[in-house]
């Protein structure tokens, strides 16, 4: 089964670090992933960039109206996103809870993908 | 036994090893539906068979079976199960302990809401409808089946596993595991006066629960703690509220009524928690060491407060928590030092973490009234007042309250 952990970051507390310390984080958590690609458990994912650089999309009135900023305002923002296959939750949850992010103080949530149209 | 008496109390056994064959919780729930009231028809009538549990376990595989081999054929999504059914058609229908132990890591998996977990484990293992359940946690029947109902579709959508968590995570878990264990068991102790008969099966459920945690377990000395505790808490449950419904003090109880049995394997369990091999003693298994000094002291005056003391001191290293700090404090007044005890209150009362917490100003309270202090015991009871919630409770300081002041 597929899931995808979205990462979840305090862009503030993200921003008063040093570029060196963020690299070294980055490097960490591409190096424990990419180690569980060979497996097929490490399926991909992204950084992504600033929720400055965000813009929604919806539709009022029947008109569509387009906004700067996210969908909504959080403490924590999605910074990025992993999948992967799993044979139960209790795997995935082992690999987040010993990912170099959560380590780092990000927080993951963990969503099962669905296959197909809604249930 | 009778049919309903084998259902009730095989309930949690045959359920599990269900749902180890079934791989759903509904699907096997709704096979043991069947089952049963197939053997209601039969057993009547032909006997009650040699081994009850294997004919229910049998019957409502093969009935869950057929149920699902029906519904294979109008929808596709059934398929996963499908596949499943084939593979298990391979595995033993005989009851294993292991069973029921991997049903209870699952129903107390942390990715649950707990109020999910408490339902889902009373549901499964203890055998209780849903409005039984609901009835004991004093909430309306379809909020309790909601909550049901979301456990269950989370455990089968985001394939929550049937197992028992390896060794470096098992700790941990087993701590979940406990915490709901009691949390059902303080829930029916806490029970006041009128709904008291109903929420005693909260109890009873909870220690037989910790039961099997002990006997599947036992190379662990936590859940030999929390059996212990609640057998010794539930050894006083007949002398701990009066004819009228009001709460008796411990020390005012009649340690006649305790019940003996109870008290006796609570101590020995204490002990065998306390001796385990190398760790240091839980925070079950110290709780359970202060409840066996109290049960075994034969007088109220006799107990000895200056061992509680030591032991809620040991307790509030391993699990440092301001309730603990308050009943260490408690401890230390009743040993013979009520000046410092209450130093200690007031020192706990200044930080602030216990402001909504009624048992401090009662604490409080209380040794003001015995250092004689009435005036400062009276305005101490009246803020335990406002903060409590439990009807028995507020009965029992308002008493007091007017002790003193006349």
């Amino acid at each position: 089964m597929r899931y995808m952990l979205l990462i979840y970051k305090d862009e503030k507390m993200w921003d008063e670090m040093t570029v060196e310390e963020k690299g070294a984080i980055y490097q960490e958590a591409v190096e424990y992933s990419e180690a569980r690609r060979p497996s097929g458990f490490y399926q991909g994912g992204e950084p992504l960039q600033d929720t400055n650089t965000a813009t929604t999309v919806r539709m009022k009135n029947g008109k569509e109206v387009i906004t700067d900023g996210p969908f909504a305002e959080t403490k924590e923002q999605l910074g990025g996103y992993t999948i992967v296959e799993a044979k139960d939750l209790d795997e995935v949850l082992a690999f987040a809870a010993r990912h170099p992010l959560v380590r780092a103080g990000l927080s993951i949530e963990v969503r099962p993908i669905r296959v197909g149209p809604p249930r | 036994m009778g049919i309903e008496e084998i259902f009730r109390a095989e309930h949690g056994r045959i359920l599990a090893t269900l749902i180890r064959l079934l791989g759903d919780i509904d699907v096997a729930e709704e096979g043991l539906q069947e089952a049963f009231a197939t053997a209601l028809e039969q057993w009547p009538v032909a006997g009650t068979p040699a081994n009850p549990v294997a004919w229910l376990v049998s019957t409502a595989r093969h009935k869950a079976i057929d149920r699902l081999r029906r519904q294979v054929r109008l929808a596709q999504k059934q398929e996963e199960i499908a596949r499943h059914l084939e593979l298990s058609a391979m595995e033993d229908d005989a009851p294993m302990p292991e069973d029921r132990l991997r049903l209870i890591f699952t129903c107390c998996h942390p990715a649950l809401a707990t109020e999910g977990q408490v339902a889902l484990t009373l549901r499964t293992l203890g055998g209780l409808t849903t409005e039984e359940i609901a009835h004991a946690f004093l909430v309306p029947a379809p909020t309790m089946a909601q909550r049901l109902v979301r456990a269950k579709a989370k455990i089968r959508d985001a394939r929550i596993p049937y197992q028992v968590p390896l060794d470096d995570a098992l700790t941990e878990r087993l701590e979940a595991v406990m915490v709901v264990v009691y949390l059902v068991f303080n829930e029916g102790y806490a029970a006041s006066f009128g709904a008291r008969l109903v929420r005693h099966e909260l109890c009873e459920q909870a220690i037989r629960l910790g039961r099997m945690l002990v006997e599947l377990l036992p190379p662990h000395a936590e859940p030999k703690g929390l059996l212990a505790l609640m057998l010794l808490h539930d050894s006083r449950r007949e002398t701990r509220l009066d004819g009228a419904g009001d709460i008796v003090l411990l020390e005012d109880q009649d340690r006649t009524r305790w019940d003996r049995l109870q008290i006796d394997e609570g101590a020995a369990l204490v002990e065998a928690a306390l001796l385990a091999g190398g760790q240091p003693p839980g925070q079950y298994a110290l709780q359970a060491a202060i409840a066996a000094v109290h049960a075994q002291a034969p007088t109220a005056a006799a107990t000895d407060w200056r061992q509680i003391a030591a032991l809620y001191g040991m307790l509030a290293r391993v699990h440092p928590t301001p309730v603990i700090e308050l009943n260490r404090a408690v401890a230390v007044a009743m040993s013979g030092g009520i000046e410092r005890g209450l130093a200690l209150v007031d020192a706990l009362d200044h930080r602030g973490e216990l402001a909504e917490y009624h048992l401090l100003p009662a604490a409080r309270a209380e040794l003001l009234r015995r250092l004689g202090r009435h005036a400062e015991a009276a305005e101490s009871y009246r803020r335990a007042l406002v903060l409590v919630s439990n009807e028995a409770e507020r009965r029992h300081l308002g008493k007091r309250l007017r002790e003193v002041v006349s």
